[in-house]
Formats: structure tokens, sequence, C-alpha cells
């Protein structure tokens, strides 16, 4: 498997004191697809005013007489500029075929609802523009988990491995005073905020090929959540001792081989593989340091 | 038939709250949600929480600043438990390790907000509600609390007294969406809803597609009067295209407003010569909308929000997510340009009629956050007052309906039979070929015993659905959503006039008659949003009613409620509450007074200029 070329390249580059840099070269790459997207866009736009847009969306119901066979079924959408694939599979649904079935909510890539495998990608449907997308534009529901219906996945198994890490702050003693708050130096703040953005949307465990291969694989978004924990200058020793052990068992951070998939199709730009790779430099850390 | 204590209905920010404070009374609270609980709309709240936390500042303060943005429609029981209460609830969220943004000194953060009178918002960067409603959600699964998600609650159990006032509230009628099944909760003690805001009742709004007013509407038709619907908050800075929110974080850090001649319109126009682009939302968005009329709007449409000269390293520090939103949802780079920006729909002042517990006429029945109005915000909501009041109200409602010895409550309830009547003129309510299958009101069954009411509702709800899947053609109910938010964006908006709002309730009768030809066409029992969202449609044809009648009721200009033939608060007449009930498919419009008798004596209705 080609993934495992990146492999030892990566491990080593993990293992320099900052991450950062990498992440933010990263951001400066996405940016600047984005800009070439945008430029790319905006011309696009000009040629295809009053254009039609194939779109083409996984279907399946298992109760349905013509829909239990999966099935592609297209639909024409009429193009407006700035419209989303969201956007478009409301139309779909609205005006062609109203038991055409996904979730959504926001609109605004906050409720993490609606990531879709867009033209062969995990990406949010709200955040996504059709005209950054080689049409026809197809329209598939998350790889790697059971389909209910459509484009509806089960998510179960995402929520119990985000609930298998201790979600849940918690600090060996509080304040006592009235009105009074746990300090927390701005550092400590900006170094788990990027963790603290996630929106559980689940694109990253889809995209994983680990977490296919192994069901029990915590997953980058769980990994992620206990990093921000453990990250936490809030929380007492002994809990973050409790949160090593969670993510160095068996399923946990070792699996992970830093392919970077997960980093690549987050929606709010979590540098996932990198948050991964500083749990388990803690986790060697705290080994040598009972060894 | 599933049973528990307290049963929460949403598992947004108020309903977390609700639970977890039910469950820390000891009660076996569960939460029954349409979306995952982390799915909620308060995860789209970017601006922040008020509380008076500092030297300087005061819970007297910020009740004073909360009845002024309300422009005198708030009751002061309300408003002096919520300033008092805020405080408590910030660092209870700070003790349960949300990340707000942070001091040099390692204090929580506080920036200044419109309409307030100090630095008092607290705020997690530009997206302190994301952070709040999963800093709940951890707690609730610290704690186990039940949650039952993407289960669609679409009726309450009731008894079926005459008077409202009399009726109990013995659970809810949910079906899960994955499987179809139709199910009844029974509630030992109380059920509590917290389903948010009714923002789809228009086309532009920040509110999600999931905000349909379901709790509003099924409270409604139970019994419950609605209160102060009129009061809707139009937020002055939403992306055109989309409707997506730029916080007025933008504004408190130092972003300005101008329009196409590259005037700073808050000041050069008058509209608030102290605050300027501080002054309260209902201010700055009708300044807005005149800019655009009178011929400086950009492209005729929006004005321009800037926050370029904060400068990047500031705007990434505390305004990061604006920068996303721009980009991804108008295409605008935030450090590069001026955002476009236009009023919309944002907040919903009125709902349930409550008292301070969160309590409805109803026995057994609450309802706390934006589906609630326990009339706190009166005729217009300051900004950072709406996450407080989710944990402010939560918690209340969940301590009482879990049983903890709380004061006898100084707000009254309940429809009042001597209170004078309102005729509108205009035809209302239900049509009178409504069948038992689109009405949803009330059920009737001789026997009050608890599981029984509950049986019958549920029954009552599967003949329902069963109709609405039977019908082999008929009327799509995304087009019948699709007229009433053409109205209501077209006559029931920031500027409201007579005849706009009597066209509205014509079209909201007539897309009423429609709905009764509703059809589901797909006839699945596995997630069938379609389903989900016709029975959506029904609350909101409701709710939007509801809030057309209190506008065309109203005639004054208070707060967010303008008037064209009405260019003044008239106090003498209208410090009150409009209240309406459904009484059986025929809505009656009635008024209670305001109270504003707080706890430091009284509050005076005063000039409001900012």
């Amino acid at each position: 498997m080609s993934t495992q070329t990146p492999d030892t390249e990566t491990e080593s580059e993990a293992e320099q004191p900052s991450s950062k840099p990498h992440h933010e070269r990263r951001l400066a790459e996405k940016r600047e697809r984005a800009e070439t997207k945008e430029a790319e866009r905006a011309a696009a736009a000009q040629d295809i005013k009053g254009e039609t847009v194939e779109l083409k969306v996984f279907r399946f119901d298992p109760e349905i007489e013509g829909k239990e066979e999966p099935r592609f079924d297209s639909f024409t959408i009429p193009f407006e500029k700035g419209m989303t694939v969201l956007d478009a599979l409301i139309y779909a649904r609205d005006q062609y075929d109203s038991s055409l079935t996904f979730r959504h909510s926001c609109r605004q890539a906050v409720c993490g609802s609606d990531a879709f495998f867009i033209n062969g990608r995990q990406q949010l449907g709200c955040q996504t523009q059709m005209a950054d997308l080689d049409w026809p534009v197809r329209v598939e529901p998350l790889p790697h988990q059971d389909v209910v219906k459509d484009l509806v996945v089960e998510m179960d198994h995402f929520y119990d491995q985000m609930e298998a890490v201790d979600p849940f702050f918690d600090p060996d003693d509080l304040p006592e005073g009235e009105l009074e708050e746990q300090r927390q130096s701005p550092e400590n703040r900006e170094n788990i905020k990027l963790s603290t953005r996630c929106i559980w949307c689940g694109a990253c465990m889809s995209s994983c090929n680990i977490a296919a291969g192994d069901n029990k694989y915590l997953g980058p978004a769980a990994i992620n959540k206990a990093y921000r924990f453990y990250m936490d200058e809030r929380e007492g020793e002994q809990k973050r001792q409790e949160r090593l052990e969670i993510i160095e068992q068996e399923h946990g951070v070792w699996r992970c081989q830093t392919q970077f998939s997960c980093t690549n199709v987050c929606p709010k730009d979590i540098p996932l593989t990198e948050h991964i790779q500083e749990l388990k430099r803690e986790a060697v850390k705290q080994n040598l340091k009972f060894w | 038939m599933y049973e528990h204590d307290v049963i929460v209905v949403g598992g947004g920010g108020a309903g977390l709250r609700a639970a977890i404070a039910a469950h820390e009374e000891g009660a076996d609270a569960a939460i029954v949600t349409k979306l995952h609980p982390v799915r909620s709309h308060t995860g789209a709240a970017e601006g922040g929480i008020n509380a008076a936390l500092r030297e300087g500042d005061s819970w007297q303060d910020h009740a004073y600043d909360t009845m002024k943005g309300a422009d005198y429609l708030s009751d002061a029981p309300a408003v002096d438990t919520f300033a008092q209460t805020a405080p408590d609830e910030v660092i209870q969220l700070e003790h349960w390790g949300m990340p707000f943004s942070r001091e040099e000194d390692g204090t929580v953060s506080q920036r200044p907000f419109g309409g307030l009178s100090f630095p008092r918002t607290t705020y997690a960067g530009a997206e302190t509600g994301h952070h709040m409603l999963h800093t709940l959600y951890e707690q609730v699964v610290k704690r186990g609390i039940e949650v039952y998600d993407e289960w669609y609650v679409s009726q309450l159990a009731v008894t079926d007294e005459d008077d409202p006032n009399e009726r109990d509230c013995h659970g809810v009628v949910a079906w899960d969406v994955q499987s179809g099944e139709v199910a009844g909760f029974r509630a030992r003690d109380g059920v509590i809803l917290a389903t948010g805001g009714p923002g789809q009742a228009y086309d532009h709004t920040t509110n999600a597609v999931a905000n349909t007013g379901d709790g509003v509407a099924i409270a409604y038709r139970a019994g419950v009067p609605m209160e102060d619907m009129e009061m809707v908050q139009f937020h002055p800075t939403t992306l055109p295209s989309t409707g997506v929110l730029i916080s007025e974080g933008v504004r408190g850090e130092g972003g300005i407003l101008y329009n196409s001649e590259g005037e700073r319109f808050m000041f050069e126009y008058g509209y608030a010569t102290n605050d300027g682009e501080l002054a309260s939302r209902d201010v700055v968005a009708r300044a807005e909308l005149t800019e655009v009329a009178e011929g400086r709007g950009v492209e005729d449409e929006y004005v321009y929000l800037d926050m370029r000269h904060l400068g990047e390293e500031r705007i990434t520090d505390r305004l990061e997510n604006i920068l996303h939103l721009a980009r991804d949802f108008e295409g605008v780079d935030g450090l590069e340009e001026p955002m476009p920006v236009k009023p919309g729909q944002h907040y919903a002042m009125g709902g349930i009629e409550v008292d301070e517990h969160g309590e409805t006429c109803i026995d057994g029945l609450y309802a706390a956050g934006e589906c609630a109005c326990v009339s706190l915000h009166g005729a217009n909501r300051l900004g950072g007052n709406a996450l407080p009041e989710l944990i402010v109200f939560g918690a209340r409602a969940g301590r009482h309906a879990a049983g903890a010895d709380m004061p006898e409550p100084k707000i009254e309830t309940g429809p009042d039979p001597d209170a004078e009547r309102e005729d509108l003129g205009v035809p209302l309510g239900e049509p009178s070929r409504a069948e038992a299958t689109t009405d949803g009101g009330t059920v009737e069954h001789p026997d009050s015993d608890p599981d029984a009411v509950v049986e019958a509702a549920a029954d009552a709800e599967r003949e329902r659905i069963e109709t609405l899947l039977e019908r082999e053609d008929g009327v799509n109910h995304a087009d019948v959503r699709a007229d009433l938010q053409a109205t209501m964006t077209e006559n029931v908006n920031v500027f409201r006039e007579e005849a706009g709002l009597k066209q509205a309730l014509e079209d909201i009768q007539e897309a009423r008659e429609r709905y009764q030809d509703v059809y589901v066409a797909d006839k699945s029992r596995t997630f069938n949003t379609d389903l989900q969202h016709t029975i959506e449609t029904r609350n909101l044809l409701d709710v939007a009613e509801a809030i057309a009648m209190g506008a065309l009721a109203r005639e004054e200009f208070r707060g967010a409620h303008w008037r064209a033939e009405h260019q003044e608060r008239k106090d003498d007449e209208y410090l009150k509450h409009t209240l309406v009930s459904w009484n059986d498919g025929d809505p009656e419009l009635w008024y209670r007074p305001v109270l504003l008798e707080g706890d430091e004596g009284a509050y005076e209705p005063k000039e409001r200029s900012y």
C-alpha cells in the first residue's frame, strides 16, 4: 500500500520539538488551493450562468421497492453562484423527490450533520461550493459506515468511540472562593484551541484506513477529544495518567500510521495527525519515566 | 412506553442544562431530541455570555441594561433573577472546563457588546455557543443521563379539562426517526420543552433548518398561551446570500459599518450618535435598511462591515471563526475586504408563556431557552443575553421539575378568563374542515390516569401519521412552507404596516387551507424526513400566525416592533404583553400587564437612546 511510504517520513517529523510549522505549511497550502479555486470559480461562474448541473446521488432504502438495491439517481439542478452541495440537495428534494434523505441543520459548518462523500472526498455539504467541483457532482454517504437510507449513515459507532475517552473535564479540585474561576494561561488555551473546534461530523473517521480495518480503533476524532483534555492545564496529574492509559491501549494512538487523511478532510482544519503524534510522544515520555 | 422522572425535549443549551440540574436534584432525567445534542443550534451562537463578574459591574447594572434594551416590555422578576444568577452559571461552565478566552492573568476575558454599560460579555473566540454546547454535553455524558437522539417529539400528553389552567402534562409522544416507531414517554415529574427558535418561519434567517418552533406549537395547541410573539429580532449583520450570522463581537471589538458612499452612517445620519455600531440590534437593523431604502446600500441590498483596521493578530485571536464564515459562505476575505451584511431573522423574544421557574399554566409542563418567554428580553434582546438565559432558566426549570423547593413565582401564567379579547377583524386559526390528522390539538380521553393519557396521545399520533402516509397525492409541504416564508419575510419583517400584516394573516389562512391536503410522498418508515418536515411545517403555521397577530394588535413602536402608522412607544396603552391562546382552533389575542416591580423598586420606563 502506498500509504506506507510517507509513514517513516512523518514519524521522524513528529519527533521534532514543535509541530506548528507543519500545520502552518499545510494551512498555507490549503489557502493557496482555496485562492486558485476562487479564481477558477470566478471564471467558471461567468461561463456557466444559466446552466444546469447534474447531481448524482446515492439512493438506498431497505423497505422501499426499487431502493433496496443501492442505485444512483440523477437530478438536474439550475446552477446559481454561491450554490453549495447542500443547496443542490435541498433543491433536488424540494423540487423533484421529497423522499431524498440527508441530515442537515445549521447550514454553516458547525452542527456537523452533513458530511458526505462528495466526488470521492469527505466534505461538508454546506461548506462545499458546487463551482469548486468537477461536474457532474456525485454525492455518496460516508464510506466505512452502515447506510441507514440514502445519504444517512449510522453514527452510533462514532459516538461510542467519542464517549470511550472520558470526554469530559474532570479536575482534581476547584477554587472555593465565590465566583472564582480556575486560571488558565492564554498560551494553554491557545494550545487546546484547535482541538476544541471538532464538530463530530465523522469525516476523519470515514477517511481513515486504520479505522476501516479495525473497528475498535478509537479514531482521530476521539483521540483529538482526549488530546483536548490531556493538554488542558486545569486538569490534575492523576486524570492525565488515566487519560494516557485510555489512549495508549491496543486500539489507541499507536494504531495511527500518520497517513494524514483525517487532517486533510477535517472541515475545521484541526491538525488531527499531529495531535495524535503529540500524544504518542507524551506516552513515550511517561513510559520512560517509569522505566 | 418509556418512563422517566423528567423528560427534556431538545438537546441544546437549555435542554442539556435542565437535564443536568434535574439529575443533580436526584431525578431520573432523560433528553429526547430530534437531533443528536451536539447538532443543536446553540452551537452556532458566536458572540458571548453576559454576566456581571467583575469589580465595577453589578447585577443591577446588567438588569438595567437588559430592561432598557427590552424597551421596558420585560417582567422585572425574570430580569432580576437572570442578572443575579448569570455569574454563578458562567463560573459553573468554567468549572466544567469550557475553554473561555483568557486574560494574561488566566482569568476569563470579557468584551463590550451592544447595549451594555460595562464590558461584561464572556466569550470563547467567536464560537462561544459551540463551546458551551459541547461543554454541557460532556457533562451529560459524564453523568450518564439518557439521551434519545433523533427521536422527534410531535405531541404532548396533556389532560383535557376545559380550562387549560387545570390541565396536567404527563409526558410526550415521540417517534424514532430512524425506525419510525411511535412511542409514549411518561414523565413522572415533568416535561421541559427546550426546542429553540422558530426562524424557519422566515426565509432569510440565521436559524438552522431544524428551528421550526415545535415546542412552542405543541404547547400552544395543548392550551399554553404564546407570549409577545410579534417581538422578533432581526440581527443587523448576516451574510446576504445565506443568512449566516456575523457576530456582534466584530462590532464589540471595534468593527465599523459603512454605506455605499463610505459614510459611517450610524453616526453620520444620527441613528445612534453615542454608541454608533454598538447600539441595540433593533436600532442598527433599521438603520441599515433605511440606508438601503434611501439609495445608499451596496447593490441596493446590503451595507459593509469592516474589521480590517483591527489587524490580523487581533482578528485571528478573537474573531477567527468570522474569517472562516465570510470565506466559506460569502467568498470574502475579512482581512482584505469589508464584509457585506444585511439584517436577517435571528431570535424570537416571545414564546411559551412561563414563570421564573420555567413552569407553564399546565401543571408539570415547563419551557426554557428560546422557545420560552419568561419575559426576559421583552421587545428586544441584547446581544450576549441569550446564552446566559439558556443556563439560568434551563437550570431553574430542571430543578423545579425535579421537585426542588423554590419560592412562589411572582409571574402569573395561563389564560385569564377576565381579560378582554382583541378583535383583529381577520379570519384566524384552523379552517372548519380540519381533521384530527392535521390538527394536533389536545386529545380527548375519558380517563385521567397518567399512563392512559400518554397512551391515548400516542394512539392519536399514530393515527395522524398513518393518515399522512396513506394519502396518495396532494400538496407537498415544502410549497406551503415556501409561501409562508415569503409572506412573513415580505410583510412581518423589520418594517411593518397594517395592510401588510393583514395580507400576511390572509396568506397564512390560505396556507392552512392548502395544508389540509398535504401528503407525504415518502412511504418509508425508515428515516422519513419528509414526514418530519411535513409536521414541522404545521408547527410553523401556528407560530407564524401568532407572530403576525401580535404584530397587528400592537399599535405602537417598541423595541424590535416598528409600525408605520404608530411611530411612538405608547406606555399608557401598551405596557402589556400580547398573549395568543389556541382556544381549540379559534385563536384569541389578549393582554397581561408588564411587571416592572423588581427587587430594588420599580423600573421606570425611560426614553431609549443609544
